[in-house]
């Protein structure tokens, strides 16, 4: 039963992946984009990923839709023609595809019990046991029911800092971007330029 | 879209509950899905909604872009603010269990105001980001 829904899930995301790339209408490719981390989003939630299932939604189909409309707002809502030849990307997409695939089957086997990734250290972050400040080897319970925050927060609580910090990052980036583009316009001031032709948006 | 009344009542009830969801994401985090990242991003998600249906003006009302923009470092200094007091206390650094007198209730503490942090970065980037996109006129 979980097969069939997997290979649905699956077939669903490889409709819209196609329909995104056949598409020239780019709002109708935002919407697509949307569905297709919807059913990423489902398909995280087969594999009992909740908490990646909720981000996936949040972030993919929820705000990442609409920032790329407000970007589709500025630029215009058709794709242009492709006029070079797709031969040499056709080829190289296909190298990397057959690379991947064939790296899989030196991957050992979903979920199975001895693979290395449930060997390392998740055995002992399942204890849920956090180490005391300061004293070597001494463990405490902590009661936290969600193993995920526990890990996220605590116990890997330098990558999370990391990830907040790459998040304030994107923010430092786009600011620097969007000041940084406005101000020569404001400088030419042509009287043009200050309603220009933004009916379409 | 300020004269769509269906929207406009759809998104009148919805944005408060959008709201406290979020804060439910929150707090609960600790229990089921959820955190200062899908909360940030659903709180943010809230705004957005506002700003799309009674204009980007009245939500840069509501909600300054300099507050939004603070809010993403603020954020980030309090998740590294943490580290530096359990630093402080004789901890390592983000070594939540010297926080409190009590190591549990210490680690409680901590990840609470960690996610604290990652909710009011996430929430100020994202806003941020949508003012930023929003509020920029079609070049030629």
């Amino acid at each position: 039963m979980e097969s069939v829904v997997d290979l649905a899930l699956l077939g669903l995301l490889a409709v819209t992946a196609f329909g995104v790339l056949r598409l020239r209408n780019l709002v109708a490719v935002v919407m697509l984009m949307g569905i297709y981390s919807f059913l990423s989003a489902a398909l995280f939630v087969v594999l009992d990923a909740v908490d990646v299932a909720f981000t996936e939604v949040a972030v993919g189909a929820g705000v990442s839709t609409i920032l790329a409309l407000g970007t589709l707002a500025l630029v215009g809502t058709r794709q242009k023609r492709h006029t070079k030849s797709p031969t040499i990307p056709l080829l190289i997409v296909l190298v990397t595809g057959g690379m991947l695939v064939y790296g899989t089957y030196d991957l050992p086997r979903w979920g199975q019990p001895d693979n290395p990734v449930h060997g390392h250290v998740a055995p002992e972050y399942l204890e849920m046991h956090v180490p005391l400040a300061g004293e070597e080897g001494e463990v405490l319970e902590v009661h936290i029911p969600n193993i995920v925050t526990t890990v996220l927060a605590s116990y890997r609580g330098y990558d999370t800092l990391g990830e907040t910090t790459v998040v304030f990052a994107a923010m430092v980036g786009v600011l620097t971007l969007f000041v940084g583009s406005r101000r020569p316009r404001r400088t030419r001031g042509s009287p043009a330029d200050d309603d220009g032709e933004d009916g379409a948006s | 879209m300020r004269d769509q009344i269906i929207l406009r009542i759809a998104a009148k009830i919805l944005v408060g509950p959008i709201l406290l969801f979020a804060l439910y994401v929150q707090f609960h985090g600790d229990y089921g899905p959820g955190g200062g990242f899908q909360a940030g991003v659903i709180f943010a998600a809230g705004i957005i909604l506002y700003a799309l249906v009674f204009g980007l003006d009245r939500a840069r009302a509501a909600i300054p872009t300099s507050i939004v923009t603070w809010c993403g470092t603020l954020g980030v200094l309090i998740f590294a603010g943490v580290g530096v007091v359990a630093m402080f206390m004789g901890g390592n650094f983000l070594d939540y269990g010297v926080l409190l007198y009590d190591a549990e209730h210490a680690q409680h503490i901590g990840i609470l105001l960690v996610e604290a942090g990652v909710l009011v970065t996430v929430f100020g980037v994202m806003v941020t980001l949508f003012y930023s996109f929003a509020g920029r006129r079609r070049s030629r």
